[in-house]
């Protein structure tokens, strides 16, 4: 399951929407372990294509190192469809590579309902997860107790 | 030339979960090849056909190294070489 916060939902939806027609792409960081998504980093994708994304490989070196020395993870790795549903096509399957990382998809093929939904793809093998939207993750089941909370 | 390279999570497996790991080389291509012998399998995960794997960037310090030679790519004594997977995908 994912819990994610309500202000990085609306942040990775306003950024697929603004980058429609093209995919858009980025990463939600947060404490190594912690399987808690704080930090929203909204990524370049270096092939501004409807139907295609990549990280910019400069950028991406930056903001890992980044999270490297802050002790984060990428928690959420997201992007958007903007004419298909919001499931992983065989590309997102052969690329993903973050064992640990939700899979986000956002779909904007509607101009007026999203459709967010979040999946593990570990060995190839994709597994839808339900996505709990909470105001805050005080109240929330994540992560361990010994881990603050920045939310 | 010792280089201190960085493995990402997906292929820790291949060096007793460690994040990061000493190789010798003059280039690219000879520091995985260094490293293959020591963590046996890397090479495959990180050179296909001959070339850098697609879904891999390798960096020496802060270079790209698709955009310094490929494999050829030169690498000095005490440089740092990242490997990070690539992360890119499509509706297709």
């Amino acid at each position: 399951m994912l819990v994610i916060r309500r202000d990085l939902v609306d942040a990775m939806v306003a950024h697929a929407r603004r980058d429609h027609p093209d995919e858009a792409c980025g990463v939600v960081a947060g404490p190594e372990g912690s399987d808690r998504p704080e930090r929203m980093i909204e990524m370049i994708n270096a092939e501004r294509s409807p139907t295609f994304y990549r990280f910019d490989s400069t950028e991406q070196l930056q903001v890992w190192r980044a999270m490297d020395a802050a002790d984060e993870e990428p928690v959420v790795i997201y992007h958007s469809h903007t004419a298909t549903e919001a499931y992983p096509s065989r590309t997102d399957v052969s690329y993903a590579s973050e064992p640990n990382a939700h899979y986000v998809l956002v779909s904007t093929r509607d101009p007026h309902e999203y459709e967010l939904r979040s999946y593990r793809i570990v060995d190839g093998v994709v597994t839808e997860e339900p996505v709990e939207v909470v105001e805050s993750y005080m109240f929330a089941h994540t992560g361990g107790d010994d881990i603050p909370d920045l939310g | 030339m010792a280089v201190k390279v960085s493995i990402p999570t997906i292929l820790r497996s291949h060096t007793d979960g460690q994040k990061s790991v000493q190789a010798d080389g003059g280039t690219v291509a000879e520091v995985i090849n260094d490293l293959d012998s020591r963590h046996s399998g890397l090479k495959d995960r990180l050179v296909k056909d001959g070339g850098l794997h697609r879904f891999v960037n390798v960096y020496v310090n802060d270079e790209d190294v698709r955009f310094v030679g490929g494999l050829e790519a030169t690498v000095s004594d005490g440089d740092s070489l990242t490997i990070l997977p690539a992360v890119a995908g499509g509706m297709r």
